[in-house]
């Protein structure tokens, strides 16, 4: 039986439907039908943020959170291109979003009428698709496929235009059980052929690389993942997405990879003689020169969009599909031709070079603040708390990427492919409302908090009480630092200055506990007095103001020639091939 | 680089063509002709797009345009295995003395004289590019007073069928 209602009306009856629980929304004239008929709803909480662009990062950080969609809801005209660069952000990193922007009323469409803009064609190429719904009737079939799309095959954020009179035209109401997209259907089984090949190619490789990313999680598939690095006793290099798929203190977890890696990952990658790639893209920050990365592996490559097989590099196992299902075929594969593992020779080179060549910041007891330590003690506080890591972008991101030990999936939360500053804030504060029992934390910039640090409002108001961690150095961190490195220290429109503004009274002005830390003797006590803290938590942590983050990749060079860090090169006593094909035979 | 002639069924609706086209020039490709019309199912539409690429960028692209959610269908035709036409619209500059010559030309190339002014014909030709670029030569030694052509259109052949 059909009911009689409103596209608004009915727009929120499929939302519901759809199981959404959580809505970011900032109202707005021709929003007014929505918001309306969202009123009515027990089932679904709204979220006022204080910007459209928080919105958009709050659905974001729940999705990464939780796995699930919250829709965002905002007015036309700026409303709508406020929404840009969280649109953005969610299309380069694969995050499935469902954004509703509403729109002037259909007969004015194309008049340049008041806070019109032309969504769908801004959104073209970043959004996974895009609709503008002419036709009140069509309201649940195009909210059903907006769905689907955006979580199904390689996810990635849906825009939905809603012109007022649709959204206040009447229809029969009935919910579409299927959708019909002929041109729509991600693969999601691998090659059976291939599956067979790549586990052959695994069992002769004596020098493997697990080098996985994003996809892992965006598939769930962590559990496999670690069965098969287990079973052959691979090592594992998680991309900057990937972090969290796989536990970073098992030993055969061997850093992130690319710009800001170790020198041991890096090396380990450069030596690999087989790349087991899943669900990553060979981004230029992992890559650096494309020519000599693993330049002497050959690849396997397992991702559910066929479009990033062999984009950047040559394959020479594509498989495509989803990794879930293509690493429980490796692995069943491995299993029935009863593989062994064979990498102890080769491990031992891996932790040669770990050993040799660990992650570390000069002069850990000279009395300073480093970031670094900030980080490792927040790494330490949480190990045994259910804690999300969000972070802003630039030098947070990385002493974050490079001093926090995650250890499961969803529980990290950064920008990568865009790089979006201002993001760790508001997907802090919409991870916590997907997790709400989760301790969540924002590793920031001074730089990078002050781009969304309106969002500060929400958190306290909505009673989201995310921790801010911030890395304080008056500096545009990693502008500064690319300065010094490459531009002779002339900090061109890159300084902020410390006290600028004062962090414990921004945060006392919006309602949030506010401790400031220079000494770091004091450190321990202030994250253990914000994490205990029933509310939203800010500690402006004063650190040390010139500090780089190494070691570091030159801009187009190769992985395995890195500044900073400890000298040496990718030299292994324990390298040694004649030693590795002693184990062979 | 080679010319590359995709034939691309897609839903019919609009805004797909834009999709298609501004996919092509995000990725930095040019296209030289494209036509576009409904197909015998009336919900599809064929998009005909020639492009100048080589082959590793061609497949990225193909790639690309397979996950836009509208496109059904593509294919890169092989010229040997498949059949194109264009038609091009001529008005020639045609003085009553010189109209015997041009309609000779007109029926060397079995074309058609669509209209007669007092000083020009027009005159309706399809065929290959080839074809239509000899004709234009021939032409434009009258004076070409106006020229209109369409993209190209093309199908695999009969034996391509399944």
């Amino acid at each position: 039986m059909s009911e009689r209602m409103t596209g608004a009306e009915a727009m929120v009856r499929c939302l519901e439907a759809e199981g959404v629980e959580v809505l970011f929304g900032y109202p707005g004239g021709v929003a007014l039908p929505i918001f309306d008929a969202l009123w009515d709803s027990e089932q679904i909480r709204t979220i006022l943020p204080r910007h459209e662009q928080g919105a958009v990062h709050m659905a974001d950080g729940y999705a990464r959170a939780t796995g699930k969609v919250a829709p965002v809801v905002v007015t036309s005209g700026p409303g709508a291109t406020n929404t840009i660069t969280g649109l953005a952000n969610a299309y380069m990193d694969s995050i499935p979003l469902v954004v509703f922007t509403a729109q002037v009323s259909s007969a004015v469409i194309g008049t340049d009428a008041f806070q019109e803009a032309d969504m769908t064609g801004i959104t073209l190429p970043i959004t996974k698709h895009n609709y503008l719904i002419k036709r009140s009737e069509d309201i649940p079939t195009v909210i059903k496929e907006a769905f689907h799309i955006a979580t199904t095959g390689r996810p990635g954020p849906v825009l939905i235009d809603l012109p007022v009179d649709v959204a206040k035209g009447e229809i029969d109401f009935e919910y579409p059980e299927s959708v019909n997209l002929p041109g729509y259907k991600p693969t999601y089984k691998g090659h059976a052929k291939q599956v067979k090949q790549a586990a052959q190619m695994i069992t002769k490789a004596r020098k493997p690389l697990l080098y996985v990313g994003g996809g892992v999680i965006a598939s769930n598939a962590s559990a496999e993942l670690k069965e098969l690095a287990e079973l052959m006793q691979l090592p594992v290099t998680t991309t900057m997405m990937g972090k969290g798929c796989f536990p970073e203190d098992h030993h055969l977890w061997i850093g992130m990879p690319g710009m800001h890696g170790a020198k041991y990952t890096n090396y380990t990658l450069t030596e690999a003689d087989l790349l087991i790639a899943v669900g990553v893209r060979f981004d230029d920050r992992v890559t650096g020169k494309l020519a000599s990365f693993a330049s002497k592996a050959k690849v396997i490559h397992i991702d559910i969009d066929p479009a990033e097989i062999g984009k950047n590099k040559a394959v020479d196992i594509p498989i495509v599909g989803d990794a879930k299902h293509i690493l429980t075929g490796i692995v069943a594969e491995l299993r029935k031709g009863g593989a062994e593992p064979r990498t102890d020779a080769w491990m031992r080179a891996v932790d040669d070079w770990r050993k040799r060549f660990p992650l570390h910041y000069g002069g850990a007891d000279d009395g300073q603040l480093y970031p670094q330590y900030v980080v490792q003690r927040v790494s330490e506080l949480t190990k045994d708390r259910d804690t999300v890591i969000c972070t802003e972008v630039g030098q947070n991101q990385m002493w974050a990427c490079q001093f926090y030990t995650l250890r499961r999936p969803r529980t990290w939360i950064s920008s990568g492919g865009l790089g979006t500053m201002g993001f760790g804030l508001p997907a802090a504060i919409g991870a916590q409302a997907g997790r709400p029992d989760a301790l969540v934390i924002d590793i920031a910039g001074d730089g990078s908090i002050q781009m969304n640090s309106q969002e500060m409002a929400t958190a306290a108001i909505d009673k989201l009480p995310v921790k801010v961690v911030l890395l304080n150095n008056g500096y545009l961190g990693m502008v500064r630092q690319w300065q010094e490195l490459f531009y002779g220290k002339r900090y061109s429109a890159s300084v902020l200055g410390q006290e600028n503004p004062d962090f414990v009274k921004l945060a006392d002005a919006y309602g949030w506990l506010g401790i400031r830390v220079t000494d770091p003797k004091d450190v321990d006590d202030a994250l253990k007095q914000a994490f205990d803290h029933d509310g939203p938590a800010f500690i402006d942590f004063r650190v040390v103001r010139e500090e780089c983050v190494f070691p570091m990749v030159a801009p187009g060079g190769s992985i395995d020639e890195m500044l900073g860090g400890v000298p040496g090169c990718a030299v292994s006593e324990m390298l040694d091939d004649e030693l590795l094909e002693e184990v062979w035979e | 680089m080679d010319h590359h002639t995709l034939s691309v069924l897609v839903e019919n609706q609009p805004g797909v063509l834009t999709r298609v086209a501004s996919l092509f020039a995000r990725r930095g490709f040019n296209i030289d002709s494209l036509a576009v019309g409904v197909t015998e199912d009336p919900t599809l539409s064929r998009i005909t797009i020639v492009v100048s690429a080589e082959d590793t960028p061609l497949e990225q692209i193909t790639k690309q345009l397979h996950k836009l959610v509208n496109v059904i269908k593509i294919q890169d035709l092989d010229p040997s295995e498949s059949i194109d036409r264009e038609l091009a619209l001529f008005k020639v500059n045609a003085p009553a003395e010189r109209r015997g010559e041009i309609v000779e030309i007109v029926n060397v190339f079995r074309a058609k004289i669509v209209d007669v002014g007092k000083n020009s014909l027009t005159i309706e030709a399809t065929g290959s590019s080839d074809k239509l670029e000899a004709m234009e030569d021939l032409f434009r030694a009258y004076g070409i007073k106006e020229l209109a052509r369409t993209g190209k259109i093309a199908l695999a052949r009969g034996s391509k069928e399944s």
